[in-house]
């Protein structure tokens, strides 16, 4: 007697999971809108391009090619075994079991033995990752910001990569027996386990009714994982499978070197060249009265936002970056996870607060990112050059400078001596101006 | 050795000349002692490609790179509105440089306030003087000489110059070795986003030490840049490890310079 429990349990956890996967995705969305507008609709082919290159073709990852290749396992077993996902999805809501096998036949075996192979690889590259992480200690995987929570994450997303995996064969293989060892109907004979069949000899000394249980165990455990890693994505730095395709697909297209030329100052600039400029015909609207530069979340960009929410903490930035090569403070990949974490302190306090911010005190500089941090930056773009996915913490740390500059008057003295002579005699030295050809009476 | 001459875009417009191409000095290659050799070397490569060009003189001010990389994006513009709006009083569309941050700023930065021109870094107006055979190197006394090029961030990375310094000093003759990081990876000199105005943060090694210890691992009798604030960087470098006797830095200006005087 069948029954119409599963499916309802199944469709269930379905829903829930769709629901609350959802939900998480609007408050990022909602999040990285307190970010400020940037037009980056622009180019749309070469942006298509870049992202089809940089996220679909992880052309970046490919820089370290161990690990590039071990991740490209990584990433084409998750897309490949997905489509697997599918059938388990169809069998879950209407009850059936390999409900695609009659339909295709032996292709169904081909795609059923493809899967198992990248699973297996999936397994191996994992743990050679676990390794990496904890064992050889890679040294980029152990900065200060990795304590604590970000190091934990790594962690728990290869033990649930290896669990589920495992539960894949498990099921497979289960599967497998049941089809040759029990004459239960529902285990159809379909499928090639060119993997799994190597631990069939673990079920020898089983009943047929405990392998039909660890057959469904297997396959519900394995399910309900996908339902829970789905949503744990949201808490953790494995965004980055969603996130890198928009993030690429956003990413500067112009050269590095070319900072952002802030509108608001060059109207204030010019009406200051101009002699006959009269400050009061041109009423600008107070809206247009902002803020120089950024001291939190919402004087960065969407784009500089989203950055944060992609950033996999994979650390390239930091290890390629001069200052933290030489011992000083700044790591360009704790910006990014600064940066994520403030949005989402910010975003926690609106969800208290039904919907509005409620101002908290705090904000990203100070509070997570100091000066210190920022002064040490050579503006070298190596960080931006390393990130595999098109991040670009040296803008967030030009913004905020320029905060501290213009707001808060805050540059180091010498700084600030340097200035004052470009101001007075247009160079950063006390040269007079009308020496700069001096160096031609020494020809 | 010829007289090298140096004119003023107002001089020669003063004459009814045009000059084609205006070589922005800069401010580390009109003020600094090092720097000055670089500005006199490619204006020496310049008379004898018989370029006809002009500085700016006492009208150059500065392009305000080191204060926008600080964050005073007033002081920029500042700077930027005021030089494009003598540079389009003289109606200049070329402009060579032998600073990448000026490179960089005038090519990446003024286009968007007003300021329109054709830049080139003096590398690539070295390169096309050497295809165009305006310029004749002998790279005879370089031959056996070890040369490794430390790419300044914003020639490469910046703008995706890596190349063409490489394929200018291919011309002497030397060998060219490679640092360990190069290219893409070139590590920073340390003076880049106004880190030369101000002494660094706390930590436990000076930038432009580990670049210098990068480029010895090369064992070069020559380190080439194109870039007076990395010529600084890497000149303290190799004086702070007691290697300025034997090794050299020098800009490829001064290489080729030295190369076509014979």
């Amino acid at each position: 007697m069948s029954t119409y429990i599963p499916n309802i349990i199944f469709s269930g956890f379905f829903i829930i999971s769709i629901y609350f996967f959802i939900n998480n995705i609007k408050k990022i969305y909602r999040n990285i809108n307190l970010g400020i507008p940037i037009d980056r609709n622009d180019n749309k082919k070469q942006r298509w391009i870049q992202m089809f290159r940089i996220a679909f073709g992880q052309s970046k990852m490919i820089d370290k090619p161990v690990v590039g290749v071990l991740h490209l396992v990584v990433y084409l077993g998750f897309l490949i075994i997905n489509i697997e996902l599918l059938e388990i999805l169809v069998d879950g809501f209407l009850g059936t079991h390999r409900v695609f096998a009659p339909y295709l036949g032996s292709f169904y075996n081909f795609l059923i033995g493809f899967f198992e192979i990248f699973a297996i690889l999936v397994l191996i590259s994992v743990i050679f990752f676990l390794v990496r992480r904890n064992i050889i200690k890679i040294k980029r995987f152990w900065n200060d910001e990795m304590k604590g929570w970000p190091k934990n994450d790594a962690n728990l997303i290869l033990y649930i990569e290896i669990a589920l995996m495992t539960l894949f064969l498990t099921m497979n293989a289960s599967d497998l027996w049941l089809q040759t060892n029990s004459n239960n109907p529902i285990y159809i004979s379909a499928g090639s386990f060119p993997i799994s069949q190597f631990l069939l000899p673990l079920f020898d000394n089983f009943s047929i009714s405990s392998v039909i249980l660890i057959e469904r165990s297997a396959w519900w455990l394995h399910i309900i994982g996908i339902f829970l890693f789905l949503n744990y994505l949201y808490y953790s730095k494995h965004l980055h499978i969603l996130l890198a395709f928009p993030n690429t697909y956003y990413a500067n297209l112009e050269s590095k070197g070319k900072f952002s030329n802030l509108k608001s100052v060059t109207n204030e600039v010019r009406m200051m060249l101009d002699p006959n400029a009269d400050p009061f015909s041109n009423p600008s609207n107070d809206q247009d009265i902002s803020k120089f530069g950024a001291s939190d979340v919402f004087d960065l960009s969407k784009i500089q936002l989203l950055n944060s929410y992609t950033c996999t903490e994979c650390g390239r930035c930091t290890s390629e970056c001069p200052a933290n090569q030489t011992g000083k403070k700044l790591s360009p990949r704790k910006v990014m996870m600064d940066t994520r974490d403030r949005i989402e302190e910010v975003g926690r306090n609106i969800d208290k607060n039904k919907g509005k911010f409620k101002p908290d005190g705090k904000e990203l500089l100070n509070n997570y990112i100091s000066s210190e941090e920022l002064w040490a930056c050579t503006s070298c773009n190596a960080c931006v050059e390393a990130c595999p996915i098109g991040i670009d913490p040296l803008s967030i740390i030009i913004d905020m400078r320029r905060y501290l500059v213009m707001e808060k008057s805050a540059a180091p003295s010498e700084l600030n001596n340097m200035m004052t002579n470009i101001e007075n005699n247009g160079a950063p030295w006390p040269f007079n101006q009308m020496d700069k050809l001096n160096w031609k009476n020494e020809l | 050795m010829n007289k090298i001459e140096i004119n003023t875009f107002s001089e020669l417009l003063s004459q009814g000349k045009t000059p084609e191409i205006l070589f922005w000095v800069g401010c580390a290659g009109s003020f600094d002692e090092r720097a000055k050799k670089i500005t006199k070397a490619f204006a020496n490569i310049l008379n004898q490609a018989n370029v006809s060009f002009a500085v700016l003189g006492s009208e150059e001010g500065c392009t305000g790179d080191p204060a926008k990389r600080a964050g005073n994006e007033f002081l920029f513009q500042m700077q930027a509105l005021t030089n494009i709006e003598v540079l389009n009083g003289y109606n200049i569309k070329k402009i060579v440089t032998a600073c990448p941050h000026c490179f960089n700023t005038l090519k990446n930065e003024y286009p968007d306030l007003g300021g329109q021109y054709d830049v080139m870094h003096h590398t690539q107006f070295i390169k096309s003087l050497l295809n165009d055979g305006k310029l004749t190197v002998n790279g005879g006394s370089f031959k056996g000489k070890k040369i490794t090029f430390h790419d300044p961030c914003y020639l490469g990375r910046a703008n995706n110059i890596y190349e063409t310094p490489r394929e200018v000093l291919k011309k002497l003759d030397a060998e060219l070795s490679e640092m360990k990081s190069c290219k893409q990876k070139g590590m920073c000199c340390g003076a880049g986003g106004a880190q030369m105005f101000k002494e660094s943060e706390p930590g436990n090694k000076e930038v432009n030490i580990k670049r210098t210890e990068e480029a010895l691992e090369t064992k070069p009798d020559i380190i080439a840049s194109g870039c007076p604030f990395c010529n600084t960087m890497l000149t303290d470098g190799i004086k702070n490890k007691k290697k300025d006797q034997e090794i050299k830095v020098l800009d490829i200006a001064e290489l080729i310079n030295q190369a076509s005087d014979l």
